[in-house]
């Protein structure tokens, strides 16, 4: 009975120095939340004894529902009976996270009613991240969110809660409205969020432009980025007030493309869009000179993964450019033809992008009817698919077989 | 660990209520399972259901996949989640005795 005392010296210690630390929001929660406070004394019992207390795999939910709650249970519970059970809740966001403050304290009253009083806003998942709560208040819980206009988001194997950067509604950036996106394809794979049937997880991720605010390149087995197809606008007298102002555009603008493709003569800028890698850079220091294109629509890439069963992976382009409005069937019959084919011959546990590797992009594509094409790149300049089928005729195959030899 | 009776036996349960030694396991300890799952009785499609996850787990070691379970019951996963309001892996796996299929956060 090593922590039931209420000291935590162990934990007070990330309290200090000029960072904000979780320990003083827990400690916090605690005045209020019995459950908070035997949280606290188990994590101080597991920084003593270098081992976490949680036991996996909890499996808990609401009726009608196979994701959106996700089972903890102590190992300790005859020491911390309050946290016995501290389940986690996922609750859908509102596209880009805009809330009224009503709906924000609407949230903390219900949580604080039902549950341990912590929120994370946002989990990695992008959810509001409801932490603590026992299995008897599920039910509750869901039918005052439910009530409240909020409703669970995803979790297992199933689509997650798509998510999406501010998009039109903050940032001139935005090449499609990402928001929109967001919502419609939440509103269209209601079935998919909520009942998990899939191989493994599913992530979309909807980002404005190639500065990808919600890092959709790195986390989202779709990514959806925002891009243009034209020339970047240029406004050479506002360029020419950057250069007044002191901005060295030669060097700090031009010399930082990666492609090289910007010329400035003092007076005019130049650039050469055939070569622009759309890395944003250019537009990111100038904003008020440069701008994206007219055409507007998005990149569709796809199989991006943080290492779980296989390693990390980036997401890779799969569409270059796809106009963005809707009610986006494109997209929609894109996505349906890759579920149809991931779930039919994927394996427990892998990933689309992992799948795409073990069959090979060439097999993938003839599945989802999409050509092959050199734009299927991941990084500019970086074709990492090779495919063979192009490069030899019938009656070639013996010679083939041999050079794999 | 906690102890439940049902249809007149002690089980062993985990704390979501599964079973952990299913010799004893029958269909009246599944009958008796059912209410908790909100299936009020078991009809002939909840046991088409039951009995294939049982038939697979003991030929496989592992619950079915969900598609899987569609396909074999000619079941879309619409009419699984109204036979089993909980879903197939903690309502319908839990009826049919199986260990807690290995979830994922």
């Amino acid at each position: 009975m090593s922590n039931t005392s209420g000291k935590t010296p162990k934990l007070d210690k990330l309290d200090k120095g000029p960072w904000p630390s979780f320990v003083k929001e827990i400690k916090r929660a605690a005045e209020k939340s019995p459950m908070s406070k035997d949280l606290l004394g188990q994590l101080e019992l597991s920084y003593e004894e270098k081992i976490g207390h949680w036991k996996h795999g909890g499996i808990v939910g609401v009726f009608g529902y196979g994701g959106g709650v996700i089972g903890r249970y102590s190992d300790v519970p005859d020491k911390f009976p309050n946290v016995a059970h501290f389940h986690t809740m996922r609750v859908n966001m509102p596209s880009a996270w805009f809330y009224s403050t009503e709906a924000l304290r609407k949230l903390c009253d219900i949580w604080e009613k039902h549950g341990s009083g912590l929120l994370n806003m946002h989990g990695s998942t992008g959810d509001i991240i409801f932490l603590g709560t026992v299995t008897d208040k599920l039910e509750p819980i869901f039918a005052e969110l439910t009530e409240a206009g909020f409703d669970l988001g995803g979790s297992g194997s199933d689509v997650r809660t798509p998510s999406c950067c501010v998009g039109p509604a903050r940032c001139e950036w935005a090449c499609y409205d990402t928001l929109n996106l967001c919502y419609d394809l939440t509103m269209h794979y209601q079935d998919e969020l909520h009942r998990p049937a899939f191989p493994y997880k599913f992530k979309f991720k909807c980002a404005g432009c190639p500065n990808d605010c919600v890092a959709s390149v790195a986390r989202a087995d779709m990514s959806i980025i925002g891009t243009w197809k034209d020339g970047i606008q240029i406004d050479n007298g506002a360029v020419k007030e950057y250069a007044d102002k002191g901005m060295n555009i030669q060097k700090d603008v031009c010399g930082n493309c990666p492609a090289k493709c910007m010329e400035w003569d003092g007076s005019t800028m130049a650039i050469d869009n055939s070569l622009c890698r759309r890395c944003m850079h250019c537009i990111n220091v100038m904003p008020k000179a440069l701008r994206p294109g007219k055409e507007r629509g998005a990149c569709i890439m796809i199989g991006s993964k943080a290492p779980i069963v296989e390693g990390a992976l980036l997401s890779s382009v799969l569409v270059p450019f796809m106009k963005m409005e809707p009610p986006y069937e494109e997209l929609k019959d894109l996505v349906e033809k890759m579920h149809d084919i991931w779930c039919e011959e994927g394996k427990n546990r892998e990933r689309i992008g992992e799948f795409i590797q073990r069959v090979g992009l060439g097999n993938f594509l003839e599945a989802i009817e999409v050509e092959p094409s050199p734009y299927m790149v991941e990084h500019p300049r970086d074709n990492p698919y090779v495919f063979y089928e192009e490069y030899f005729e019938e009656g070639d195959e013996d010679e083939g077989e041999e050079e794999d030899e | 660990m906690a102890t439940i009776e049902l249809a007149g036996k002690q089980f062993d349960v985990d704390e979501d209520g599964f079973i952990q030694d299913a010799t004893d396991w029958d269909e009246a300890v599944a009958a008796a399972i059912a209410p908790t799952e909100g299936v009020d009785s078991m009809t002939e499609e909840h046991w088409v259901v039951v009995n294939f996850i049982r038939d697979y787990y003991k030929e496989f070691g592992v619950a079915p996949m969900i598609r899987k379970l569609c396909k074999s019951t000619k079941m879309d996963l619409k009419k699984i989640y109204e036979l089993f309001p909980s879903g197939p892996a903690k309502g319908a796996c839990k009826i049919a005795g199986l260990p807690k299929p290995t979830g994922c956060v």
